[in-house]
């Protein structure tokens, strides 16, 4: 006669046997990639059916890191949610601020003086170059290659340098404010940013050698998640993704903005595939564009004041106003909501990495596990940007 | 050295054996781990890698079997408790049997096969059993995965392999590894004896193949997909921790030194050097003998890990593809040939 | 309905609640709007609790409550406003249109720009707005049994419900002060938190 405990013990293994008989029987195994994963740019779940090793239905479930952004800016002043908007896209944090600011401007009526938005671009292809500069090493260790990735941190230190010599802080700068920007640039800034693009430059060489010109990354990424031009663009994917499917469209050449941009001479790339391969050559590409528009517009920085004649105590008056950029993970926009008061009655953020990853549930059906991993490090987001 | 040998019982004979086994298989592993993993790797990818454990961080692995040795066993809620346990201590045993049959000298050897390529080859599959194991017993889905993909993997690679060996067999007429030494070291190309008959001259082909399938039962990039660090996390090895992931650890970096030993025997010529009086060998050879072959051992080593830090992995089915449909018809193409050859010549 | 013009600016358009899923078909189709930029609401009740800042110890503030909604109009509590966008003219146009008080509901646009369907499962989890036709409402980033909707007026910040705003009163006197010094100390003051 068996003990109790072994009956139980032996109930269990049965009930065991009969789960694995059932998921074997069952189409497929469901697997979590995620939410705590190497490949998933922080957070993100994504829920998959898995048969053998391709995929059947992926379902990503975003969320783990949502700080309820849109519900803080309610209570927050204007300059408070500034700081705050700099924590979505931490890896180009200058880039999420502008669009907030220029809304807040075009509410009260301000034009920050030229030297400032002179200024406010060259930061803003800063944290362009590196946010992408590391995209550019990151999709390499996601493939396996573990070395170019060293090279990007080491050459992203020459932008994050410059960037804290400027505003005291290498991520989240909170460097503009409505009106212009915090403080000038210190001495001997110039020259050294444009020496540190001289060396990006040559990084953006070695990164073509090493990961583009790799024959297995080739074979690993050519054809790989091919995102058409219509179901992009019904999707709302914007920024490289949607460059590279071809689509010749670029805020910042096609906005009236008063950004810098009209004044600098630089070229939008764009790519006919729509795969893996081509969102990693457009994005390399841009690296090498962002840095010849940095070094046009520092050698013709207007003089000036950073600061226009804004109160001490901001208030906006009612109105609503949309801001969108060209920001490095996509079209980055905010809707401000304003009733007169120190701060607004609404913000909806417009992240560029909500919309990148919602096509993901499209895109994997049918491709295996190690493509999963190659398609979303090309799509390239930041939880923080899907999440708020 | 005979004399000393057969003054010794039989059961000193056996510890000693046994003793020079281990540091056979972990002196290779160690210093493997230390220049390639720690030291090149590092300066490949500009920084300096450990520095703190002893000087230059030579003592790193010391204090790395240290922290291993002290943590806690665990195991995970549904795997199978036996075959759990079983899975480190068969790779690591097949890496042991392939040191039983490499000739580190003259009489330097464990155990003289006639047939012992065959063994060396037959054995070092074993491992892929205890990977297979390993994957199962975890209760994981993704370490399941990373079992069946070295499964399928390994099964792939071991052809070629074999096949590539056959061309050596063929040149060298023997199936024992120190015939094949012996047949490197005085052959003669075309006449002269100068640096005796290395095979790597004539059989390049071979050589290539044979370090690209090791690339891949080593499952190192660009094969690493069981391993796929940025997918599975550690692929079959997720869920061991402790003594029982060391045990895997010097396996991976033994087996590394293995395949090499077994690259520099049939390639470049083993523990011998053509310029010493090979009708009668002095015995300090037995010493000089290991030395030779460890400096050989480091340079394949070399190129198996320089090759594995440059480049992403493979896919599943290109890695599949590439052994199928590439390494298989030119190994059997390089046999053909170098058969043809030794007839000829 | 209504409509906002900010000349070489932005354009808004207000139409009417059931014409809230042909009028995007018509940007899509006709205009060749094709790029879908966002959806959102918005809920035009003021906030019962201001801005968390109220000083617990006083008497509750009495606050305006009516209904005033933004730019082209509106006549319920909440709205929902897109935003499509012309990749080719580089024209862009958001879309507004009253939700019905009653029944909290709208049709869905889902099947017209894909991308909408995410916006819609955000909306519908932070405001409680049911989209007739989506079919998969499921929350998107809260868990599966949260009570409430956050985007609301309504909806407390908890934050600041829990813990007064520290600017307002100092709760605990700083380590080594005397409590008589330490009261009502106002915004103004030496901004250490308590």
């Amino acid at each position: 006669m068996m003990s109790e405990r072994q009956q139980l013990a032996y109930i269990a293994a049965k009930a065991a046997d009969a789960r694995v008989n059932v998921e074997l029987e069952a189409e497929g195994m469901t697997l979590n990639i995620g939410p705590q994963h190497p490949a998933t740019h922080g957070t993100l779940r994504i829920i998959c059916r898995v048969d053998g090793e391709q995929i059947i239905w992926a379902d990503p479930a975003p969320g783990y890191m949502h700080r309820g952004y849109e519900k803080l800016t309610e209570v927050r002043t204007y300059p408070q949610i500034n700081t705050l908007v700099n924590r979505i896209d931490w890896l180009g944090s200058f880039a999420n601020e502008v669009p907030f600011i220029l809304a807040g401007e075009k509410l009260m009526g301000i034009e920050a003086p030229p030297r400032a938005q002179w200024i406010r671009t060259v930061m803003f292809e800063l944290s362009r170059i590196a946010n992408l500069s590391l995209f550019l090493g990151d999709m390499g260790v996601q493939l396996g290659a573990v070395t170019p990735v060293f090279l990007a941190f080491r050459d992203r230190e020459y932008v994050l340098n410059q960037i804290e010599a400027a505003t005291g802080q290498r991520f989240h700068p909170n460097y503009d404010r409505i009106g212009g920007l915090k403080e000038d640039l210190p001495k001997g800034w110039i020259d050294e940013t444009k020496a540190a693009m001289v060396k990006l430059r040559h990084f953006c060489d070695q990164m073509e050698d090493l990961v583009m010109g790799n024959v297995i990354f080739q074979a690993r990424t050519r054809g790989i998640g091919v995102i058409p031009r219509d179901v992009g663009l019904s999707y709302g994917v914007s920024g490289a993704n949607i460059r590279a499917s071809g689509v010749d469209w670029d805020l910042r050449r096609d906005q009236e903005s008063p950004m810098a941009w009209k004044h600098a001479d630089w070229k939008v790339w764009t790519h006919p595939d729509g795969d893996s391969f081509a969102r990693y050559w457009v994005r390399l590409q841009e690296v090498r564009e962002s840095t010849k528009i940095v070094e046009q517009l520092l050698s013709g920085l207007p003089a000036g004041s950073v600061m226009a004649k804004v109160p001490r105590i901001i208030k906006v008056p009612e109105g609503e106003a949309w801001v969108s950029t060209e920001n490095p993970l996509g079209e980055m926009g905010y809707y401000v909501v304003s009733r007169g008061e120190t701060g607004p009655y609404r913000v909806k953020i417009r992240s560029a990495s909500f919309n990148n990853v919602s096509i993901a549930s499209w895109l994997l059906k049918g491709t295996l596990i190690p493509d999963v991993i190659t398609i979303l490090a090309s799509l390239y987001f930041i939880l923080g940007d899907i999440d708020r | 050295m005979n004399l000393i040998v057969a003054s010794v019982p039989y059961w000193g004979q056996t510890i000693f054996r046994v003793l020079g086994v281990l540091l056979a298989v972990l002196i290779p592993a160690g210093t493997i781990v230390y220049v390639f993993l720690f030291k090149m790797m590092s300066f490949m990818q500009s920084r300096l890698g450990p520095m703190e454990a002893g000087p230059y961080g030579s003592m790193q692995l010391l204090a790395e079997v240290g922290k291993f040795l002290q943590k806690e066993d665990l195991m995970p809620n549904g795997a199978d408790r036996r075959i759990f346990a079983m899975a480190p201590i068969i790779v690591v045993t097949s890496t042991f049997l392939v040191y039983v049959a490499i000739p580190f000298g003259p009489d330097a050897v464990f155990g003289d096969y006639p047939m012992g390529i065959f063994l060396v080859l037959a054995v070092s599959s074993v491992s892929v059993l205890g990977i297979l194991m390993a994957g199962w017993a975890s209760a994981n889905k993704y370490s399941l995965l990373g079992g069946l993909r070295a499964a399928g993997q390994l099964i792939a690679y071991e052809l070629p392999m074999v096949l590539a060996v056959v061309g050596v067999v063929i040149q060298a007429g023997t199936l024992n590894l120190q015939g094949i030494v012996v047949a490197q070291n005085t052959g003669e190309i075309f006449g002269w004896g100068g640096i005796g008959n290395p095979y790597i001259l004539t059989q390049f082909v071979a050589l290539f193949i044979f370090l690209i399938a090791a690339q891949a039962e080593l499952s190192q990039a660009p094969f690493d997909m069981p391993v796929a660090e940025s997918e599975l996390v550690a692929g079959y090895m997720t869920e061991y921790s402790g003594i029982r992931f060391l045990l895997f650890f010097i396996g991976e970096f033994a087996s590394a030194g293995a395949f090499a030993a077994i690259a520099a025997t049939l390639f470049l010529g083993g523990w011998g050097v053509p310029w010493v009086d090979w009708g009668n060998l002095p015995d300090w050879m037995n010493i000089a003998g290991p030395l030779i072959l460890f400096a050989k051992v480091l340079i394949i080593a070399f190129f198996i890990f320089w090759l594995r830090f440059s480049y992403p992995r493979f896919r599943e089915d290109q890695l599949q593809q590439f052994a199928w449909k590439v390494l298989i018809p030119l190994s059997l193409a390089n046999i053909a040939v170098t058969a043809i050859l030794k007839v000829a010549f | 309905m209504g409509s906002h013009l900010v000349p070489t600016d932005d354009l808004w358009v207000r139409v009417r609640t059931d014409a809230w899923a042909p009028a995007h078909e018509v940007l899509r189709d006709q205009l060749q709007m094709e790029y879908f930029c966002f959806l959102s609401a918005i809920d035009w009740k003021p906030s019962p609790f201001g801005k968390g800042e109220d000083d617990p110890t006083e008497p509750p503030v009495e606050r305006d409550m009516t209904i005033r909604a933004g730019v082209a109009g509106g006549d319920t509590r909440f709205q929902v406003f897109s935003r499509v966008y012309s990749v080719l003219r580089h024209v862009g146009i958001t879309v507004k249109a009253d939700v019905d008080d009653e029944s909290l509901s709208i049709a869905t646009i889902a099947n017209l720009y894909r991308g909408a369907n995410w916006h819609e499962r955000e909306c519908h989890e932070m405001f409680g707005l049911n989209f007739e036709g989506h079919g998969d409402l499921r929350n998107l980033y809260l868990p599966g049994d949260f009570e409430g909707y956050p985007l609301r007026k309504d909806f407390p910040l908890l934050a600041r419900i829990v813990k007064p705003w520290p600017g307002i009163v100092d709760v605990e006197p700083m380590p080594g002060e005397d409590p008589v010094d330490a009261e009502g100390a106002g915004p103004e003051g030496t901004g250490e938190a308590s």
